[in-house]
């Protein structure tokens, strides 16, 4: 050790320190890739939100996941693997390797999801990670993903930014997002609520709320809506009623509820309290609208979502093949319908499986190749494209509406307009998605 | 005859006033609650926001309770899975008939209001003897860290059977709708029913409580006994069964607070925690041990929290480098005032201070 030097140890310690930092994990000289499954078995994560508010969600995506995992090794009746148009799946796991999987617990909460998701990786050698019920969450655990060269299937996160300017070459998202919403919604809100309206805005103050209140602002307002006003409400706040209070003197006819799951019960709540459904403001019956619906939550509003109109990924009630055999499959599994959260969570995961079969591979490159500009159908969702510029997939938007007459527990929103994809459409460019990069794809290791 | 006063700004303050007392009726029930325990026996309670939740959860059991119901079939009917449909009918419908059955159903809160006062005062008899009697001569840190954990137990315990989305538990239809206040006083601002009651539910119990206090021996005793414990003790009075005794009331306190919340929004695992810090900030503001402290700073900082989250107060103190006041307005204000008056608004000499 006569080499062992005071210059020599700072070297050394700064070379071990930039290695600690370094973001990649157990690394094997001979794997191309992070995590390649050596054994007679492959490893999925499921980070989903087990603890916190979102945890009803939580626990219905890893139903879903459970049930997709239960298809994908031959079990069970198979599900939308039955409709899905491809037919590279064969029921005897993925490229022959048994599907296990691994959960995690993202707590709704950004740091706790990428803890989670690392060790899921670093630990269990998870290969892919999905789930989520927040872009917040969703886009730190993509940033996660991509630096650790695995693949991530995003689950219930709406925000444009997620495949927008938090574009990641290995993240996918299939759910729709707050661009969607708004150009499904706007026509129908003209055709329902007339073109000359003053709407007033209370918006989630983080990248969900921001995106999903700039989107709606613009389509309504190239219908002729004018905005009167838009009050950011921090994250935290459980009651509204100062927020709606000003509503009432000032001028406005229609609140947009930019509000997801708790907040959107409270505000929502809040404001019929307030009486605002009652009020006949210019001359127009006051409206509510809630751009983006959850069922499960829409339960917890109770009878106050009748007759508000909003959008949704997908609803069980659709009569489409693909919807008719996961309803089936899900509810015979757990005696409820599955949610809008279960169903993304579900294609996604037959998604990755599918494109590790047609590349051959679970090489997070030759995935998202595959997963890149593939067409498919039978998803309950119609002819559906994963845009190979930004990730994101495109397909129909529903729009819907707080059921009136609900006949069960589980019937509390009512289908009004199936959206068809190209009004939805918009350039990987757009204004509202900008200022991205998705960068190359990082297989790690 | 309605006029629009100032294009509407008195009527939009008058609208804040309510909202803020209605804000402030909340805080100033469970700090009245945490000074009570406070001043009896020096516990700093921080269980006593999940005491807020218990309350509310009784409603929402009550409800469950109230509605559970004789599954039968009905063959011309189809679930969402193509089975025949199974019908549920309240076993109290059929008890009592349609319209008795629902009215009973649909008066759910107000009857909770009779359920909980019992449950509450066991639980916090149960929790006083059980748990914090035993952390009396512990340093104060130690009583924090018990009781807090006590409340994530409490958190869980009630997800883990209730789930963690929001359980609506609405009013009585009668009170469904607003009231325009504003037209008292020549103006033009409706506000809700339930809302208002809550204000003058509030208003109520925190006088039975002073009344109690003030005109009874027992409340006499208890004054005594915060004032000074050991000579009270001495005179062979049984202050301890008394103190315990108060805090059985105290949570009967959050707990109704909590009942009465569920209309306002629908009630969830973690109400209490949401409640739980600013009610903390509430005593501090007000005054350690001080009961009438508790009760000002409640109604004082649940106003100014509304008038923070007005446009026009947000865009002042945004153009003045301070943007999300809402947010931050109760804990401005809380060092504000420490810092003039370290011990409250009405805190006494003596409080914490050893």
């Amino acid at each position: 050790m006569s080499n062992f030097t005071r210059r020599g140890l700072i070297k050394s310690g700064a070379t071990v320190g930039a290695g600690l930092a370094m973001p990649t994990l157990i690394t094997s000289p001979v794997a191309a890739y992070t995590n390649a499954p050596t054994g007679g078995s492959v490893t999925l994560g499921f980070n989903v939100p087990q603890s916190g508010p979102y945890a009803d969600e939580g626990a219905d995506e890893l139903r879903a996941y459970k049930l997709a995992v239960e298809h994908l090794n031959g079990g069970g009746d198979g599900g939308m693997m039955n409709t899905f148009s491809s037919k590279a799946l064969k029921g005897n796991g993925i490229l022959g390797k048994k599907v296990e999987y691994v959960t995690g617990d993202t707590q709704t909460k950004s740091d706790a999801a990428r803890a989670s998701a690392k060790s899921m990786i670093e630990k269990d050698g998870a290969v892919m990670i999905t789930g989520g019920s927040s872009s917040g969450v969703a886009i730190a655990v993509q940033g996660l993903c991509q630096e650790a060269g695995v693949i991530f299937m995003a689950g219930l996160t709406h925000s444009n930014d997620t495949t927008g300017k938090d574009k990641k070459a290995n993240g996918f998202r299939h759910f729709f997002n707050g661009y969607m919403s708004g150009a499904a919604l706007a026509p129908v809100l003209e055709a329902r609520y007339g073109n000359d309206r003053n709407a007033y805005h209370l918006t989630a103050d983080y990248t969900w709320g921001w995106t999903q209140q700039e989107s709606i602002q613009a389509a309504t307002e190239a219908k002729g809506w004018n905005t009167v006003n838009n009050v950011l409400t921090p994250l935290a706040t459980t009651d509204f009623s100062s927020y709606v209070a000003p509503v009432l003197n000032s001028g406005a006819d229609v609140l947009v509820l930019n509000h997801y799951g708790g907040n959107m019960i409270n505000s929502l709540t809040s404001a019929v309290q307030f009486g605002l459904r009652d009020k006949v403001i210019n001359n127009k019956n006051f409206e509510i609208v809630v751009p983006l619906y959850s069922r499960l939550m829409a339960r917890g509003a109770g009878e106050n979502v009748k007759g508000i109109f909003g959008s949704t990924n997908w609803h069980w009630s659709l009569t489409d093949e693909g919807s008719k055999a996961f309803v089936k499959s899900f509810g015979e599994k757990y005696g409820f319908p599955p949610s809008q959260a279960a169903h993304t969570t579900y294609v996604q995961t037959i998604l990755y499986a599918d494109a590790c079969e047609r590349s051959g591979t679970f090489n997070p490159c030759g995935v998202a190749e595959a997963l890149e500009g593939f067409k498919f159908d039978g998803m309950g969702n119609g002819a559906t494209e994963y845009r190979a510029e930004d990730h994101q997939c495109f397909k129909d938007v529903l729009v819907v509406k707080g059921k009136e007459n609900p006949t069960s527990e589980f019937d509390v929103l009512e289908v009004v307009e199936i959206t068809p994809r190209a009004q939805v459409e918009y350039a990987p460019d757009h204004a509202m998605f900008a200022g991205g990069d998705l960068g190359k794809c990082n297989p790690g290791a | 005859m309605i006029y629009k006063g100032f294009d509407g700004t008195m009527d939009a303050i008058l609208l804040q006033i309510l909202n803020g007392l209605d804000k402030g009726s909340a805080y100033a029930l469970i700090a009245l609650g945490l000074t009570l325990i406070f001043g009896t026996l020096g516990v700093v309670n921080f269980a006593h926001g999940a005491l807020f939740m218990v309350g509310a959860f009784c409603a929402v059991t009550l409800q469950k309770v109230l509605t559970l119901s004789k599954i039968s079939i009905d063959p011309t009917k189809t679930d969402f899975l193509g089975n025949p449909l199974k019908v549920k009918t309240p076993y109290v419908v059929e008890w009592f008939g349609e319209g008795t059955g629902n009215a009973i159903i649909d008066w759910n809160v107000p009857l909770a209001i009779l359920v909980a006062i019992p449950i509450m005062l066991l639980v916090g008899y149960i929790m006083e003897r059980g748990l914090i009697k035993h952390f009396y001569k512990r340093p104060h840190a130690d009583q924090i860290l018990v009781t807090f954990g006590l409340a994530i137990v409490i958190q869980e315990l009630v997800k883990a059977n209730y789930g963690a989305n929001p359980i609506p538990t609405p009013a009585p239809d009668q009170f469904v709708g607003s009231y325009n206040v504003g037209a008292l006083i020549g103006l033009d601002a409706s506000y809700p029913y339930w809302r208002l009651i809550y204000f003058f539910f509030s208003i109520s119990i925190i006088g039975a409580v002073f009344a109690f206090l003030r005109f009874t021996t027992f409340g006499m005793v208890v004054r005594a006994g915060m004032v000074d414990r050991e000579t009270v003790g001495l005179l062979g009075i049984n202050i301890d069964r008394r103190f315990t005794i108060m805090f059985g009331i105290a949570a009967a306190v959050a707990g109704l607070a909590g009942v009465m919340y569920t209309p306002i929004n629908s009630p969830n695992y973690h109400m209490g925690m949401d409640f739980l810090v600013l009610s903390f900030v509430v005593v501090v503001v007000g005054g350690m041990g001080s009961l009438p402290g508790a009760v000002l700073a409640g109604f004082l900082l649940g106003i100014l929290e509304s008038f923070a989250s007005m446009n026009e107060v947000k865009g002042f103190f945004e153009a003045i480098y301070l943007p999300s006041i809402d947010q931050i307005i109760i804990y401005l204000v809380a060092i504000i005032v420490l810092l003039t008056r370290p011990r409250g608004l009405m805190g006494k000499a003596g409080v914490m201070e050893d």
